[in-house]
């Protein structure tokens, strides 16, 4: 059995160098197997080369790191040959924070703090407990109080103020928060035998799905107002976030809904068997084995919609994308957009970087 | 515990157990829906208060009204003087136009990308990968607005870059040399779907012969009669003219050819390149879905490469792809509405300026949610249809 699959691989075995150095021989394998791997190789590094002393070029050897506050001359001559990085340590603080008051920015800064913990902490398999729900209701609570203030001397900030990176993360997390109860809810009223609840999770499932998120955006700023009685407003970021949360409420149902299917019948029928209630059956039973087995695509799916959370851009919510793009009407500096894209991408990339790579090294140690 | 109990169950405790569970069960439901029933005619209630103190009349008489709205970009003839309704029928002419060239455009980039993840050339795989992780992990919008500002940052058209003869590139978008298609070219093109129709049933013809005896009988000689020689034959016989229309700068803009908008372009880029490193995953994971044994088994019978592709790896991998690349095309096509934000008008941002105008707020969402849903369905539909079509059967 073996000696047959093994087959196909014996005569490339038998031509490689088993001799020499080892760096040739690496190259030999892993770039210059046949003759036309060895043209591409050469296309791909010529074009690599070409790009990356491109990139250098712009990007480190001609550009310019720092200028004196609001003085964009320097920028301005090397414009064209290299880029203008020195407008990141001129608008950060705006990029990261908006409006919200200069002195009071530790504030917010500390709340991303918060938020990178609690991912951090969530991403431990050992504080996968109970615990757990009760340090996001701890920190959620604590993130609130340091954003708005009014108590334990903090100064009040209006939410209209808040910018940036921590309404991004909040949009994110709080959709997160409230979306996951509402889409198990919704998850297993698809999956009931009761025909009036198991229709009405169908449609709202499939009605959010079947349209693009700037649509539920619009219909947040602009419709929400008309659905409430007059004289009761609430606020356009918290309209956007419930827009969020029914937004990640249906996506998050359709992969909970996965995990409950994979979960095997017998488990059911023994719940069944120890006369456990509805509720108690699925809180004890089903859900905990349908959850872990889709904790990678649930993460997946927070990679989606925290990604999707710039979309608020088109409803003037200042989350971090709007403050960029805000950040660089300033006639001085606005020729500097690509720079401020890239940091900004860099740290959407960072984010959402680390959850794909923890989300592959749960695939990969799946069923452990 | 006791499992050794011979005594049987008690009947009628289990029938009170089942008619409780019937009432519980009864009374969830009416519970929900009473409670979504409440919300809605709150709401309901609400907005018909709210649009009678601002004099809105709900309904859509509007969309017969002048609509007043300059469109830059369209595939259909249009004037600020047509009705509502014309704007919203360029306006899904304009999502259908950037969707559908994106989704071809996004799965030809998407395998040739997936294919190159599992290249034995390290330098390709990993530069596959890259292009892979990098696009995946930045939201589409930002994309989205870094290619528009690169467009605007373009030359304009006096100095125009010129990559190849006839094709410039400046900020008044992308300008190829173009055939100008008329009534007579349509005829031909006609012709050649109607021998690509002829063609299929011929296929299935000589399949079905194939089947009885065994002999393999070559298809692409019809292939190369029906689409391409008749077709060829009727321009010849209809003395159709195949001029190409070159583009020549004249004054400020160009004259002549096709031209792609900034707005069009951009946001085809950034559609295309960001789907297609999703597709590129599927594709891989397709691939590598199929089981060594059979590519095992292919060498063993001696099969070509191409053949062996095309009739034992692929039909395989399609299986694990069709499905998740479905959801990829529908959120291509959901993604076009970011148009949205850079002012390409498609169906979301005509439907967005008509509900400023009109102050419809109703009626502008609850057609661009029809609109979506319509080619959600279609879309689905088709994959669906193309799904069964190659899903495995078994006896």
């Amino acid at each position: 059995m073996t000696a047959i699959t093994d087959m196909p691989d014996a005569p490339r075995a038998a031509r490689r160098p088993q001799m020499g150095n080892p760096v040739l021989r690496w190259l030999r394998i892993n770039l210059f197997s046949s003759i036309p791997n060895g043209i591409l190789s050469v296309v791909l590094l010529a074009v690599l080369a070409k790009g990356v002393t491109g990139f250098v070029q712009w990007g480190i050897a001609n550009a310019v790191w720092l200028t004196p506050a609001n003085d964009s001359s320097a920028c301005r001559a090397a414009r064209g040959l290299g880029a203008c990085w020195a407008v990141i340590p001129e608008k950060y603080r705006f990029i990261l924070f908006g409006t919200y008051p200069f002195d009071e920015q530790w504030r917010p800064a500390l709340s991303v703090l918060l938020f990178i913990a609690l991912f951090y902490l969530s991403s431990r398999r050992t504080l996968w407990r109970r615990e757990l729900v009760y340090l996001w209701i701890v920190v959620l609570g604590l993130i609130s109080v340091l954003m708005w203030g009014g108590v334990l001397g903090l100064s009040f900030v209006s939410q209209d103020r808040w910018g940036g990176l921590p309404v991004t993360l909040i949009l994110a997390t709080f959709g997160l928060a409230f979306g996951f109860p509402l889409g198990i809810l919704v998850a297993l009223g698809r999956r009931s035998n009761l025909p009036a609840i198991r229709s009405l999770s169908v449609v709202y499932v499939e009605l959010i799905r079947g349209v693009p998120l700037v649509s539920l955006l619009f219909m947040a700023s602009v419709m929400f107002p008309l659905f409430m009685p007059s004289g009761f407003n609430i606020d356009k970021l918290l309209r956007a976030q419930i827009a969020i949360i029914l937004f990640a409420g249906a996506y998050l149902a359709e992969v909970i809904r996965g995990g409950l299917q994979a979960v095997p019948r017998g488990q059911y029928e023994a719940a069944d068997a120890l006369g456990l209630s509805y509720w108690r059956k699925n809180r004890l039973i089903v859900l905990p084995q349908a959850i872990r087995h889709v904790i990678p695509p649930l993460v997946n799916t927070f990679i989606a919609f925290f990604k999707d959370t710039s979309l608020v851009l088109i409803i003037g919510i200042f989350d971090l994308l709007t403050t960029a793009k805000t950040a660089i009407i300033d006639p001085a500096w606005q020729q500097f957009s690509v720079e401020v894209y890239i940091f900004v991408a860099a740290i959407y990339f960072v984010f959402c970087f680390a959850m794909s790579r923890y989300s592959r090294s749960l695939e990969a140690t799946r069923g452990r | 515990m006791t499992t050794d109990d011979p005594r049987p169950p008690p009947r009628r405790r289990l029938s009170v157990a089942l008619g409780s569970r019937e009432l519980k069960g009864l009374f969830w439901q009416i519970l929900v829906v009473g409670i979504a029933v409440a919300v809605i005619a709150f709401l309901w209630s609400n907005t018909v208060t709210n649009l009678s103190a601002r004099r809105i009349t709900t309904g859509f008489a509007f969309l017969g009204r002048e609509a007043g709205m300059p469109i830059a970009d369209s595939l259909v003839a249009y004037n600020p003087r047509d009705t509502y309704l014309w704007a919203f029928v360029v306006g899904v002419a304009n999502t259908l136009r950037v969707a559908v060239i994106g989704i071809v455009l996004a799965t030809m980039l998407g395998t040739l990308i997936g294919i190159s993840r599992l290249s034995a050339n390290w330098l390709l795989s990993h530069l596959a990968a890259v292009y892979v992780e990098v696009l995946r992990d930045i939201p589409l919008l930002l994309q989205l607005l870094f290619w528009y500002v690169l467009m605007q940052a373009l030359p304009a058209a006096r100095a125009a870059f010129r990559p190849i003869d006839g094709v410039f590139l400046s900020n008044r978008g992308l300008i190829l040399p173009a055939i100008p298609i008329g009534t007579p070219q349509l005829w031909v093109f006609c012709t050649a779907v109607l021998g690509v129709a002829v063609f299929y049933g011929v296929r299935r013809w000589l399949i079905a012969r194939q089947m009885r005896d065994g002999k393999p009988r070559p298809a692409w000689p019809f292939a190369l009669g029906l689409i391409v020689a008749l077709p060829a034959l009727v321009s010849v016989l209809l003395g159709v003219p195949w001029t190409i229309e070159w583009p020549e700068l004249r004054g400020f803009n160009f004259v002549g050819g096709l031209t792609l908008a900034p707005e069009y372009f951009a946001l085809l880029i950034a559609l295309v390149t960001y789907t297609s490193a999703f597709i590129a995953e599927i594709v891989r994971s397709g691939i590598q879905s199929v089981p060594r044994g059979q590519w095992d088994a292919a060498n063993a019978l001696g099969l070509r490469r191409s053949f062996m592709l095309r009739q034992i790896i692929l039909p395989q991998a399609m299986r694990v792809i069709v499905p998740p690349m479905t959801s990829q095309y529908l959120n291509l096509t959901k993604n076009s509405s970011l148009a949205v934000a850079i002012g390409y008008q498609d169906v979301v941002s005509i439907a967005n300026t008509t509900l400023n105008q009109t102050g419809q707020a109703i009626e502008a969402i609850a057609l661009i949610m029809a609109v979506f849903l319509t080619i959600s369905l279609g879309i689905s539909f088709f994959m669906n249809w193309y799904n069964a079509r190659i899903a495995l059967v078994e006896r």
